[in-house]
């Protein structure tokens, strides 16, 4: 897998960057009840046909990109954030503050994988901005961790005690000295993270807990989908292939990033 | 050992005491008014008046909070707001099916993951070996909300093998088992094929192949052994994804498990249930993890010392 050229993903990556980033001023009409063509096959006019409102599942799936994009890079903002400032002046300070980061780092891991952003999202209530609040809360605590430990590592070193030497306050030592340090980690964390909102995404929407119909999201089409698998099977392979595609590209530059910034660290070590 | 034991306990006993805590506070995040929420609003003021007080949500927020510690004490986690059941009742009814299908989920994983890692290592580099990790890698991008209506079309619809949903048929607990464990089996097969390539670096391992023992032998009987250490904590931390995975997955199947429950629970908000059912998983989550690591540490004596 690692030979495998870095091009494909790249450009699926960017493919669906582009589409979430214009969709906007897309001539999409993902809301456009057309009766006559309910659940009608992939046909010419329509590429992938229509759902069982009529409506054209091509420019649902485009505009569930966007969906899926901005859940998908909100989330991993907002957790990140929040997960290296909080981890690393856990970190960087010690003492009782650090201990009790811990512990709550350490409750937050309890709940199994999706299960507190299902319940979260359920009480909240559907609508875009709950979904990045549910995911965010979840989300946090790995780059928390990672930043600790990171920060944990690092602030021995001799630039620290020099910048402390030099009387440099605390919070900036933190975030001019030693996180800038920490970042290749959390980048690579980051992309993963991604790739997981997207999957999460599209299954709380799955479950009825995402965005508010009738916005498309492809973890919504998929549920919709599925009461007519026999006889219009593209409602439930079209979105499915989508989020497969995304997420399989996101993780293949995951990947990719992983190996070129644990080379270069060595390179610097050496 | 004895130190690192009840150190262990003591923080899984924090957690727990976290857990429940943040269960607690759950219900108060509910926008506004969680009575409206639960009653809709054209309910009577009366009606409403009399629910709140039930929940007990008249009271200040120390006092709710003692309240439900000291219910928890009981294993009083209140009524459903449907029936007025007892929350702890409505759980245990569906605990044993979210169990099986986990277990099941869980055994099917290993099986697929640990022949699969093996194979693709030992054959590292060959055709075999990017076959196994295509696998691992479309099986982790792969969402269940997606495979289980993928496996429900070919195999229940279309060729009429196994039953769509439900559990009471023979055949039921297939396509959840697939579904739920196939993530899990494609996480797994990558981290033997990484753990056996790892332990056969090692110079037992080329002590036994001097000894003129044959390649299977070293690899099943003394490089599996040791390989399979690290991958037994692995399979306690993704124990969490899927018991995250089986509500997606008991509700693609319409599998009368904890994770059906919950979303059925949270579609009806029916909060009490809600909690429980978060409550209950967590806990279980927490309880294996822990016994995991224990487990971990009475199988290596290394580990004991530090």
């Amino acid at each position: 897998m690692r030979r495998l050229q870095p091009v494909l993903p790249v450009a699926v990556v960017a493919l669906w960057a582009l589409v979430a980033l214009l969709g906007p001023w897309l001539p999409l009409a993902p809301d456009r009840v057309d009766l006559p063509q309910i659940l009608a096959a992939p046909s010419a006019a329509l590429p992938l046909g229509a759902d069982d409102l009529g409506r054209p599942v091509l420019d649902r799936l485009l505009s569930g990109a966007r969906t899926a994009f901005v859940v998908g890079v909100g989330v991993v903002l907002v957790s990140a954030i929040i997960g290296a400032l909080l981890g690393g002046a856990a970190g960087f300070a010690g003492g009782w503050f650090d201990l009790v980061v811990v512990r709550v780092i350490d409750v937050f891991l309890a709940f199994p994988g999706i299960l507190l952003a299902i319940a979260l999202a359920g009480i909240l209530g559907p609508g875009l901005g709950n979904v990045i609040v549910a995911l965010s809360v979840v989300g946090w605590v790995g780059y928390a961790r990672l930043a600790r430990a990171q920060i944990l590592s690092l602030k021995q070193r001799e630039h620290v005690t020099a910048a402390r030497a030099l009387g440099v306050a605390s919070p900036r030592i933190l975030l001019r000295h030693l996180l800038p340090l920490a970042l290749a980690p959390l980048v690579v964390e980051a992309t993963f993270g991604i790739a997981a909102a997207v999957i999460a995404e599209a299954g709380l929407s799955f479950l009825g807990l995402g965005v508010q119909p009738p916005e498309a999201s492809w973890g919504s089409m998929i549920r919709d989908g599925v009461g007519y698998m026999l006889v219009a099977p593209h409602l439930v392979l079209a979105p499915g292939l989508a989020v497969m595609t995304v997420v399989l590209a996101v993780n293949l530059l995951g990947d990719r990033l992983r190996d070129h910034l644990d080379v270069r660290s060595l390179r610097v070590a050496q | 050992m004895s130190v690192r034991l009840l150190s262990r306990l003591g923080s899984a006993a924090l957690v727990l005491f976290g857990v429940c805590t943040l269960v607690f506070l759950l219900i108060h995040l509910v926008p506004g008014d969680p009575v409206e929420a639960m009653l809709g609003e054209s309910a009577r003021p009366a009606d409403r008046e009399a629910l709140r007080q039930a929940l007990g949500l008249d009271l200040p927020l120390a006092q709710q909070y003692r309240n439900y510690l000291a219910g928890l004490a009981r294993l009083d986690l209140g009524h459903s707001l449907l029936d007025q059941r007892p929350v702890a009742a409505v759980l245990a009814e569906r605990l044993p099916a979210t169990v099986q299908l986990a277990v099941t989920a869980l055994l099917l994983a290993l099986l697929l993951a640990i022949p699969l890692g093996v194979l693709a290592a030992r054959k590292r580099g060959t055709g075999v070996d990017a076959g196994a990790m295509l696998f691992s890698l479309v099986g982790v991008s792969m969402p269940n909300f997606w495979l289980g209506p993928l496996l429900i079309l070919l195999f229940s619809l279309w060729l009429g093998w196994l039953p769509v949903s439900g559990s009471d048929q023979p055949g039921s607990l297939v396509l959840p088992a697939v579904t739920l464990g196939t993530a899990l089996a494609a996480i797994l097969a990558r981290m033997v094929r990484a753990s056996v390539l790892e332990v056969l670096q090692e110079d037992y391992i080329r002590t036994a192949r001097a000894k003129g023992l044959s390649e299977s032998a070293l690899l099943w009987r003394h490089a599996l052994r040791n390989a399979l250490l690290p991958v037994l904590t692995l399979v306690g931390l993704q124990l969490g994804a899927l018991l995250g995975g089986a509500v997606i997955t008991e509700t693609v199947f319409g599998w009368p498990g904890l994770g059906s429950l919950l979303v059925e629970s949270i579609q009806a908000r029916d909060y009490p249930v809600v909690q429980g059912c978060v409550l209950l998983i967590s806990v279980v989550y927490v309880a294996v993890n822990t016994a995991t690591d224990l487990a971990y540490t009475l199988a290596d004596p290394r580990i004991g010392v530090g």
